[in-house]
């Protein structure tokens, strides 16, 4: 792998992103609701803990956390990432300059997780202000921050398979929110409990909330971040074989 | 040899868009790449570049394969795709920036290699807007100038005049022309004076096949004498119309004659000879024997496109 190709890459993907109005709009959209929601917890329940911003379980769903902002935001960003560059055909100019369709794909998807970092890094505010009323256990403020990197870079790879997926950027969004929307619900104690119990662990398995919340405690497990890394690395390698289908 | 294309088939799922076909181009040739639409000539191209793999047959580019190493055969080739598909929202010298990082042009040589290419391009002009505000022709040319960012020895473009106005068509082809000059240049088109204006070699395609191979000349040559003869007799009394109809068959070689109008004072005629051979010369003397009159006699020349419509349209008949 040539990482200055995937550098090129991301530095024009991460220009583009940046400059796209959607981004900023669905930022700005991003940071009220988790002000609203952090100062509602705050004053509301007195429940100081950077958790319950990142965190979703029942009580909290009025006050949509970040995973949940994560499916709205995140396939807003990859929509485009191939849908576009198939719809107008600039993907074959690309793939016809000497770089691989693996630097290509790196290249997408460290921009597209950069600018959803980037659309996070505010909540540092957040962090600050804890410190400021109280000792907040830092281990689990970095744990959780390592968790919404690892899910982010989850949720960028379904987008991106699904963006190479159709030249459609409407489909690819609608069909990318979906598929994190579900995989959203799998971890809803709501539904989980009208399972049947032997169904209960794997659901909870399958969903990446689960995974998620584990390191939001404080807890950076192994099998948490299999999960959540062979889960990027699959919907990578996936997109790599939908870009082939070209040749097939 | 800088292409060599053997034995070349590709299918579309159930559909066969080329058809075992070969070619070589030498380096420094300008070779025009003919066909009516559909004909496979982007399928050819799009297999060269090594976006698309061929389900049978090679492709050497300066005697690098394509199968063996895709990378290798990209890095040798500046191509512009059918549809000129740029990115609209960034400016003319980014992305040209871009297309030289991507081309692995040195980092020290980029800045020089961006004014070489905006000299060449006739891009000053415009080099700070975005391209998706430039005009058609503009377009033409920035496409042009990222597929040469990297001073590649093979330049391959499709169709690389379609949809310009008539100023825009001449400009881009002298610039094609000037290009040709020290590269190996491939250029798909369906429009005939385009081949006529800048190509050495032309080769056509039909249903994914090569109908025909050759220079400019060497077709004419080829597919002389299959057309007419322009003739105009002076009337003479001595001469009914049958008389001087048998007459003329009689000459030698004379395959087809046709009276095509019956003026007051003159007989009009188009001849057909036999495939490569001048009558002109039989005819005249036949006329002078026989003490009649010639006002007219001409061969006509077969242009490209009486060419064109011979191969392309016999074989769409089998």
């Amino acid at each position: 792998m040539n990482w200055s190709n995937v550098l090129t890459i991301f530095k024009r993907e991460f220009k583009y992103n940046i400059y796209s109005s959607v981004a900023y709009i669905i930022n700005i959209v991003f940071l009220i609701i988790t002000a609203w929601s952090f100062t509602n917890l705050l004053f509301l329940f007195n429940i100081v803990s950077i958790r319950s911003i990142f965190e979703t379980s029942i009580p909290q769903l009025i006050y949509p956390p970040i995973p949940l902002l994560l499916t709205i935001f995140i396939p807003a960003i990859t929509m485009r990432t191939f849908s576009e560059e198939m719809r107008s055909g600039s993907i074959e100019l690309l793939l016809t300059k000497p770089v691989t369709d693996t630097e290509i794909i790196i290249g997408k998807f460290l921009s597209a997780l950069a600018v959803t970092m980037l659309a996070i890094a505010p909540t540092i505010f957040y962090v600050i202000g804890l410190f400021f009323l109280g000792t907040p256990d830092l281990g689990i403020i970095i744990a959780t921050y390592i968790g919404v990197l690892l899910l982010s870079g989850l949720y960028v790879g379904i987008g991106l398979l699904i963006s190479s997926l159709t030249e459609h950027q409407v489909i690819s969004f609608i069909v990318t929110f979906l598929i994190l929307f579900f995989l959203f619900l799998f971890n809803l104690e709501w539904l989980l409990s009208k399972m049947p119990s032997a169904l209960v662990n794997i659901f909870e398995y399958i969903g990446p909330n689960y995974h998620f919340s584990n390191m939001a405690r404080g807890v950076i497990d192994t099998k948490n971040l299999i999960y959540l890394l062979s889960g990027i690395t699959i919907t990578l390698m996936l997109t790599r074989v939908s870009l082939e289908r070209r040749k097939w | 040899m800088s292409i060599r294309v053997e034995n070349l088939t590709k299918y579309y799922g159930e559909q066969l868009a080329l058809d075992n076909i070969s070619f070589e181009i030498k380096k420094g040739e300008i070779v025009g790449f003919l066909g009516p639409n559909g004909a496979g000539k982007t399928t050819t191209l799009k297999l060269i570049t090594t976006f698309l793999t061929p389900t049978k047959g090679k492709i050497y580019v300066d005697g690098v394969d394509a199968e063996q190493d895709s990378l290798g055969v990209r890095k040798k080739i500046g191509y512009l795709p059918e549809l000129n598909p740029l990115y609209g929202d960034m400016n003319v010298i980014d992305y040209l920036e871009y297309s030289a990082y991507l081309q692995s042009v040195p980092k020290d040589k980029i800045s020089d290699s961006i004014k070489r290419m905006v000299k060449v391009c006739g891009l000053e002009e415009v080099r700070h807007k975005d391209i998706g505000e430039l005009s058609k022709g503009y377009k033409q040319r920035v496409g042009l100038a990222q597929a040469m960012i990297h001073n590649p020895d093979v330049l391959l473009l499709d169709e690389p005049t379609s949809g310009l106005d008539p100023n825009q068509i001449l400009e881009i082809r002298k610039l094609i022309k000037d290009l040709g000059k020290e590269k190996t240049l491939m250029l798909s088109t369906h429009i005939l004076q385009e081949v006529e204006a800048t190509c050495d070699r032309i080769i056509i395609i039909n249903k994914g096949r090569i109908v025909a191979d050759g220079s400019t000349d060497d077709l004419q040559k080829k597919f002389r004498g299959q057309l007419g003869i322009h003739l105009i007799v002076k009337k003479d009394p001595r001469f009914g119309k049958e008389k001087i109809i048998s007459l003329l068959e009689s000459v030698k070689n004379v395959e087809k004659l046709k009276l095509i109008r019956d003026e007051d004072s003159a007989w009009v005629f188009d001849i057909t000879a036999n495939k490569g051979i001048d009558v002109r010369e039989e005819i005249f003397r036949t006329i002078v024997a026989n003490n009649l009159i010639l006002l007219e006699l001409h061969q006509e020349e077969t242009s490209l496109e009486d060419i064109f419509r011979q191969l392309t349209l016999k074989s769409g008949k089998n």
